[in-house]
């Protein structure tokens, strides 16, 4: 069986004012292919939050400052890219920075940032991130969610 | 696609930040401008409503914690108020709602 899709792609700068810009462009994508309003909530907090990763290591290197955003429209699923073409990123180091905060920690250890990577692996269905140049978070949310083991919600990472 | 503060003090330290919009790296860096003064004061109180918040991410969490931790700092308190489900949920997911004053008993977005 064939698995064919539509394929959307946008580029935006690397700059926080288009955040929203791309939020409102999957949301649509998503409306149309009949996600939830929860589902689309979800959407635009995860699709934000990779942007925002993406923004912030444009800012920090001295590339060009281009992210591409492309959309997978399957009939079962919608598969979001987000990729920055800029410098390194540390995978190790963000894996142990993710995660929710524990009763133990105290405020003042708190980090301020941080959530980002944690939220994309708890709304969505399958996140995956690779580093080779620059850094692409692949993400999928199904559209009947029932259809999937929630044993597929982990972040799975390749170098 | 904006963030609209207002800031009203009926008393004497009690300061109440009205929030209209959506919480973004875009618009958060205002908000965090505007906060974090207000909770500098001590035994000041000061309340975010939330009611008009149709958008949160990571990175209005951060600001949040940013204020939390002023608080602590300067003995001041920060109450959380309206908060609609969707942005409630948020804020339970990364468990910040153990350490945050959030009055559920008023919602907004209903």
């Amino acid at each position: 069986m064939v698995d064919t899709f539509d394929f959307v792609e946008v580029k935006v700068p690397a700059k926080p004012e288009y955040i929203g810009v791309v939020r409102l462009s999957v949301s649509g994508i998503a409306n149309r292919m009949g996600f939830s309003y929860e589902d689309i909530e979800d959407l635009k907090v995860a699709v934000s939050e990779a942007i925002t990763n993406g923004v912030e290591h444009a800012y920090s290197g001295e590339e060009d400052g281009e992210l591409t955003i492309g959309c997978g429209v399957y009939t079962d699923r919608l598969e979001i890219m987000v990729a920055d073409h800029g410098g390194s990123f540390n995978l190790e180091q963000v894996k142990e920075e993710i995660g929710p905060y524990q009763q133990e920690d105290s405020v003042e250890d708190l980090r301020e940032g941080g959530f980002g990577l944690f939220l994309i692996d708890a709304l969505m269905d399958k996140v995956e991130i690779k580093s080779e140049h620059g850094v692409i978070v692949l993400m999928t949310k199904y559209l009947h969610e029932n259809e999937v083991g929630r044993d597929g919600d982990q972040v799975s990472t390749s170098q | 696609m904006n963030l609209n503060i207002d800031v009203k003090q009926p008393e004497e330290r009690y300061s109440v930040m009205t929030l209209e919009g959506e919480v973004d790296a875009f618009t958060a860096p205002k908000l965090k401008e505007e906060l974090l003064p207000l909770t500098e004061a001590e035994n000041a109180l000061v309340e975010v409503d939330l009611g008009g918040v149709n958008y949160m991410d990571s990175t209005g969490l951060g600001t949040f914690i940013s204020a939390l931790k002023s608080t602590k700092e300067h003995g001041s308190r920060m109450r959380l108020v309206q908060m609609e489900d969707r942005v409630y949920r948020l804020f339970k997911i990364t468990g910040l709602t153990e350490i945050m004053e959030i009055d559920t008993s008023v919602r907004g977005g209903m």
